[in-house]
Parts: C-alpha cells; sequence; structure tokens
C-alpha cells in the first residue's frame, strides 16, 4: 500500500538525515521526499512517500514518533486529502512539433516557463499520475530532462495540521 | 554567574548531581580538562581506551540506576566510544557522552581528529546535539539528561566544538531546573482501557506465563513485578536482560527463555493461553522461529516504547506505559477479582510445569575431572551467597552466569545483552564498583572476551576497584565453537587462539594477584581466596573442559518445543586436554 506521510519537525541542521537515516538503517523504502519549512520558521514540513505492509508503515509512524526531533506526523493517506506535485520537463521541440507540444502542455494546464529555438520547458503541476501521464504522452527521444518535486500533500477539511 | 563554556559543562555535571565521569583526554578537550582539573566534586576515571570508558559509565549506570557519563576527545576518541554508545542503545541504557569536536569554524575541513560524530552515532543513540552556540549548552546538557533518563532511557552525545568550550569567552550561567521539548513527551500511564480488557484476559487464563524483560528492571518495578505475580500465582519467566526482576530462587519463578532458557520455561511459553510481556521486545534471541511463537497464545504487551509494540510479534492486549505504573494500576483491578482466578485449571498448569522441571534441563556432569564452567558459576554463587554484582562478556559464559547464577535482586545481573559486545565485562565492573565499593563484584569472562578491553587493568588498579574476575579459559571462543560444532560439521574455523597469555602473569604485571586453577576440587577455595582479599582485584585463570556446550538450545529457525538438551555422555576422566 502507498502511504503520504507529513511530518512536522523541528527545524534545525541533521533533522532531515534523521528521517533519512531511518529508512535506510531499517530498511523501509522512500518513494519520495521533500522538506522545506513552514509559516513557523522553528518548524519543517516534511511529506514522505512510502509503500509497505500495514505492518511495515505503522513501524514506519512509530520509529517516526519516536525521533526526538519530529513533533507532529499524519498519514494523509488515511482521510480525503489533496496531493500536488511539481514536474519541469525539457523538450526538444522543432519544426511541427512545437506546436503540438504546447496543445499538449495546454490539454495538461501546463506553462511553458522557457523558450529556446529547440526547446521548451514545460511545468505542469498536479497529482503524480497526471504527471506520468504527461510524460508518456511525450516522444521519448525529445525529452532531454524531467525534474519532478515529489509530492506534498494536504488534506481536505476545516481542520489543519499544525501544533 | 559568568562562566565559560568548559565551565558551563563541569558546573552543569555538578548540578545534574554527577559523581563520576569516565573519560580519556585529548586535543579538542583540553579546556573541559582544565576546567575538570579545577574541581573535586565530579572525580574523573582515567580508563586506558574510550570504549572503556563508555562501558564503566555503562554498568554504573545499570548498577544505580543512574546516568552514566563518558567525556571523549573528537576524532579517534569519538569513534572508539562508539561501540559502547551501541552497546548502551541496544539495551536502553541512560547515559550522556560528551564529545569533544573540532573548532566550529574548521568544521567540514577534514581537520586534525575530526569526524562526524553527530552523522556517526545517529542511528545508535537516543538523540544527539552538537552545540553551536556557548549560551545554549547548559540548556543543552539538560536535554541530553533528560531524554536520557526518561521514556525508554538511552544513550545521548552532545558533541561540542573546542570553541565553544574557550575559556577567554563567558557568558552567564543557569542550570534549568527542567526542560520542555515540544517534540519529546513520553507517554507514561497506559491506556485504562486497555488495562482493563488485559486484566480481563489474565483472570480468563488457565495456563499463563508472566514474561518479563529489562523494562522491569529500568523502570524500577521489580516490586510490583513480584506482587503481581504472587497475587495471581503465575508462572515467571525472565529475559537475559530482566535476570534479578524478579527473584530466580522463588518457586514461581521458571528461569530465564529463549535460545538459552530452561526447557520448562520454553515449553511454558509454546504451551500457554495467555502470555504477558511486561518490558521485554520479543528479541529474536527469545522469540526463536516467530511462525512457531506461543501458538496458543492470547498476548498482552507492557512497554514504554509504542515501537517495540507489535514489532514482531502482534499483540492482542498492547499497553503504552511505564511499567510501574501500569502494573500499579493492575494490581488494584485485580485485588478486587481474585475469587476469578482459575485455581483448578492453575494447579494443572504447574502440575504440567513441573513436569518438565523434572528433566532437570540444567544438570550437567558433577563428576567430571575437569573443570565445568557450570560448576564454577555454582561456587561462585555459594561463596558469594548470591549477593554479588555479576557483569559478564559476551558467549558461553555469560549463558552460564545467567543460568546458573540465581539473581534474587534486580541490578545485580549487568550484560550486554542486545548487542553482545565482547569486551564489556571488566571495565563495567570497574563502574560497579565504583558504585558500590563495599559489594563484591565478579566479572564472569572468557578468554577470548576479556582481552578485548585487558588495558582496563590498569584502571582497576589506579582507582582501587577491587574486583574479581572469573576467566572461564576454555582455551576457544566457546560460543562460535559450538555453532561450528552444531552447524559446521566441527570445523573451527579461527574459534581459537594458538597464543593465550599467561593471564597470572599479566595480572601481576597490571598490579592485582593472578590465580590458575585447573582442578575442580581447588575452585571452591581459590574463589574463598580471591573474595577474602577485599582490597585486591584478583585474576582466576579457571582452566575448564574445552569441549563444554551451553544448554538446552534452541537451534536458529526453531520453535520453544524443539530444544536441544544435553545427552548425557558420560564423563570425562581424563584430565589431559584435548
Amino acid at each position: 500500500m502507498r502511504h503520504i506521510i507529513s511530518i512536522l519537525i523541528e527545524n534545525e541542521s541533521g533533522a532531515l538525515s534523521r528521517v533519512a537515516g531511518l529508512f535506510s538503517a531499517r530498511g523501509y523504502n522512500i518513494e519520495s521526499l521533500n522538506v522545506a519549512t513552514t509559516e513557523d520558521p522553528s518548524l519543517s514540513r516534511m511529506t514522505l512517500v512510502t509503500r509497505g505492509s500495514e505492518h511495515i508503515v505503522e513501524q514506519i509512524i512509530k520509529q517516526l514518533n519516536k525521533l526526538i526531533d519530529v513533533v507532529k506526523l499524519i498519514d494523509l493517506a488515511e482521510s480525503t486529502h489533496i496531493e500536488r506535485e511539481l514536474m519541469m520537463v525539457k523538450i526538444k521541440a522543432t519544426g511541427n512539433t512545437r506546436d503540438e507540444i504546447r496543445s499538449l502542455a495546454e490539454i495538461f494546464r501546463g506553462k511553458i516557463l522557457d523558450v529556446t529555438a529547440t526547446t521548451y520547458v514545460i511545468e505542469v503541476t498536479g497529482p503524480s499520475e497526471k504527471l506520468d501521464a504527461f510524460v508518456a504522452a511525450i516522444a521519448p527521444e525529445t525529452i532531454l530532462e524531467v525534474v519532478r518535486s515529489g509530492p506534498t500533500g494536504i488534506s481536505r477539511g476545516e481542520k489543519g495540521f499544525n501544533l | 554567574m559568568e562562566l565559560s563554556g568548559a565551565q558551563i559543562v563541569v558546573q552543569s555535571l555538578k548540578d545534574e548531581g554527577v559523581e563520576y565521569i569516565f573519560g580519556y583526554p585529548g586535543g579538542a578537550v583540553l579546556h573541559l580538562y582544565d576546567a575538570l582539573f579545577q574541581q573535586d566534586d565530579v572525580k574523573h576515571i582515567l580508563v586506558r581506551h574510550e570504549q572503556g570508558a563508555t562501558h564503566a559509565a555503562d554498568g554504573y549506570a545499570r548498577a544505580t540506576g543512574k546516568p552514566g557519563v563518558v567525556l571523549v576527545t573528537s576524532g579517534p576518541g569519538a569513534t572508539n566510544a562508539v561501540t559502547g554508545i551501541a552497546t548502551a542503545y541496544m539495551d536502553s541504557i541512560p547515559m550522556v557522552i560528551i564529545s569533544g569536536q573540532v573548532p566550529s569554524p574548521v568544521i567540514g575541513s577534514d581537520a586534525f581528529q575530526e569526524v562526524d560524530m553527530v552523522g556517526i552515532t545517529r542511528p545508535c543513540v537516543k538523540h544527539n546535539f552538537l552545540v553551536k552556540d556557548v549560551t545554549k549548552l547548559a540548556e543543552t546538557v539538560k536535554k541530553a539528561f533528560y531524554v536520557a533518563t526518561t521514556g525508554r532511557p538511552g544513550p545521548v552525545v552532545v558533541d561540542i566544538p573546542k570553541d565553544i568550550t574557550d575559556p577567554n569567552i563567558k557568558v552567564p550561567y543557569l542550570y534549568p531546573k527542567k526542560v520542555v521539548m515540544r517534540s519529546y513527551n513520553p507517554s507514561i500511564n497506559g491506556d485504562k482501557e486497555q488495562i482493563k480488557n488485559a486484566v480481563e484476559l489474565l483472570l480468563e487464563a488457565r495456563k499463563p506465563v508472566i514474561y518479563s524483560g529489562g523494562g522491569v528492571i529500568l523502570g524500577e518495578a521489580s516490586e510490583e513485578l513480584t506482587e503481581f505475580s504472587r497475587m495471581l500465582g503465575f508462572p515467571v519467566t525472565n529475559t537475559l536482560m530482566g535476570l534479578g526482576a524478579y527473584p530466580a530462587t522463588d518457586k514461581q519463578f521458571i528461569g530465564m527463555l529463549g535460545m538459552h532458557g530452561t526447557y520448562e520455561a520454553n515449553m511454558a511459553m509454546h504451551e500457554s493461553d495467555v502470555i504477558i510481556a511486561i518490558g521485554a521486545r520479543f528479541d529474536d534471541r527469545v522469540t526463536g522461529k516467530l511462525d512457531l511463537f506461543c501458538p496458543y497464545a492470547k498476548i498482552i504487551h507492557i512497554d514504554i516504547d509504542p515501537a517495540s509494540i507489535s514489532k514482531t510479534v502482534k499483540v492482542d492486549v498492547a499497553i503504552v506505559g511505564e511499567v510501574k505504573n501500569v502494573l500499579k494500576q493492575m494490581l488494584v483491578m485485580i485485588k478486587d477479582h481474585m475469587s476469578q482466578i482459575h485455581n483448578k485449571a492453575l494447579d494443572e498448569w504447574w502440575h504440567q510445569i513441573d513436569q518438565w522441571r523434572s528433566l532437570q534441563c540444567l544438570e550437567f556432569d558433577r563428576a567430571s575431572l575437569l573443570i565445568k564452567p557450570q560448576y564454577v558459576i555454582e561456587q561462585l554463587y555459594a561463596v558469594t551467597r548470591g549477593d554479588a554484582y555479576v557483569t559478564s562478556d559476551v558467549g558461553q559464559h555469560q549463558m552460564w552466569a545467567a543460568q546458573y547464577y540465581h539473581f534474587d535482586k534486580p541490578r545485580r545481573w549487568i550484560n550486554s545483552g542486545g548487542l553482545g559486545t565482547m569486551g564489556f565485562g571488566l571495565p563495567s565492573a570497574i563502574g560497579v564498583k565504583l558504585a558500590f565499593p563495599d559489594a563484591d563484584v565478579a566479572c564472569v569472562t572468557g578468554e577470548a572476551s576479556i582481552q578485548m578491553c585487558i588495558q582496563e587493568l590498569s584502571t582497576a588498579l589506579q582507582y582501587k576497584t577491587p574486583i574479581k574476575i572469573i576467566n572461564l579459559n576454555n582455551r576457544y571462543m566457546g560460543m562460535v565453537r559450538q555453532w561450528q560444532e552444531f552447524s559446521y560439521e566441527s570445523r573451527y574455523s579461527h574459534s581459537y587462539m594458538d597464543t593465550i597469555p599467561e593471564f597470572v602473569k599479566l595480572a601481576e604485571a597490571y598490579g592485582h594477584v593472578g590465580m590458575r586453577i585447573d582442578k575442580p576440587e581447588e575452585v571452591r577455595s581459590a574463589l574463598e581466596e580471591a573474595f577474602a582479599l577485599k582490597d585486591r582485584t584478583v585474576f582466576l585463570d579457571i582452566i575448564t573442559d574445552r569441549t563444554e556446550n551451553v544448554y538446552p538450545m534452541i537451534e536458529a529457525g526453531k520453535g520453544h518445543h524443539d530444544m536441544k538438551l544435553r545427552v548425557a555422555t558420560g564423563t570425562s576422566t581424563d584430565r589431559e586436554l584435548a
């Protein structure tokens, strides 16, 4: 099962490596991980996507909670939530393909961020599957570079995840 | 009061009530050592190797319940301490390790004696800190002690760059009375509803077993465990780490469980219908093959660490809390429902257990002309009237000490259970003796283990810590040899040493008394003589039967009911050793 775990962690040097180290030491798998400070500069928010059996994910959550720097965490997959990931793709775009790629970007509500005579950089934001679909729609030989942030998530409804 | 960083560290230790600090100086901690020199309250114990410092502090902590404190320099001083830190971590021992670091401006430049101590120790500490600001130093030390000693205890490293301890930079000092950490609140009480469920399950039990571990000792809950067990009349088994939490000479005690546990303890676990695990963590040496573990039992688990619950064995009732606190609540509930205990079923259960007991799984060849290691431990028990502090190293001798020294009190059995660190026994015995100068302290070891930290014999002389070293010398790494005998067709690959020092001379060279014993009839008198030498460390080099194995044994991949028992092979009559 895929799980998306949101973590509020003390914004201190080494906090990230405590989380990353925990996963490697205990053999858990990280699909993606992103981290940035929150509105409270003393706190960072980390979003971590992992896969594992119910038993493994239960252990992951307990072990994360055990880290002294972790203030709070939730498994977003347990409730309705929104996920967004940001991707930038550098694509070879010459001749006829320039229009094709532009219309494809429009379909995916992408934005063209950079244009040269032979390339585009396109930004696409959305759930990870949408990003996958966009990449799949482009001829593989035209893709020069793909960079993805990994998903971040937030729960639906009135309740906020903070201290 | 304005103090330098170095003075702040020392003053913080004083304010924390630290009696001993175990350490070794070096460049990055020179300021700290200068501050230590100028006071007498915190006594420094100079070891001969930093691993010794950590084990000595660890032994002190295990025997007293107070945190052990270590001071090492950067680089090699710090890395030498890592084995001892990992040892404490695996057994949840409260320790605070202060390590020097190169000056802040050169961190990351591969400076002389620089190592990323915070990075290296991250996986084997409860928490660690790098101090970047001298004004945060006192608070950080306080946090370190707070984290190390609360919840599930563990070692905490405080890495201090040299410039932070600069004697010329002074800042106001105030040691906080308490600290609050928003990210750290160890839960303590246990869920009322779950406690009720557990009591109901216990009252329904017909074949119950109380399986208790090191958490009962760490949580100072031996009295509660004893009262709880006696009230219910249930059999009690202890893990290696839990020995002494329940009196071993009590009739309800069925011995240690697990790989080298007793037949009766393991069979009872296997046949049980309700198991209550108290401050124990279902370690692989306890459970054997997980699929075969306690197939008929409902399991209750009390532990302070939520991550220990259902980590390897799925439990039916989980209670997260301090064992002492939870047991107290259970006692109150059970008192009101004593009549519900199935006494008749319990009688039958005890009858069954007594049958298993009658197998006498710990019996050994008493007529042997060679010294049997089990016999040595029995005699050690007799000579010390069962009241010594016994430290051990790791291997066969450790198991024999656990099996044949019947610990009636907590904190008397000091060994590296989780990490299994050879070299632990001697330095930890020094730590214990410092804490309890009037008590008998024995280090049960073997000729392989003792050599891993033998240099601490020198420390024992300097600080006048008269301990008795019981060296069960079988000229093999016995446990390795045993596994090779059972699983590798007796191909004894590198499990013996062709050259072994003359320990008597070695002991004498270090300023101690050395004795060599090679006849069974000499063992008792030698032990009596050694313990009568109250103010001397005595090294008893005891030449034992080198073919002896630890029984019973659950081999890898087997369940509790499938034990390898000793087969009577007759008596060794040949004194010429194989």
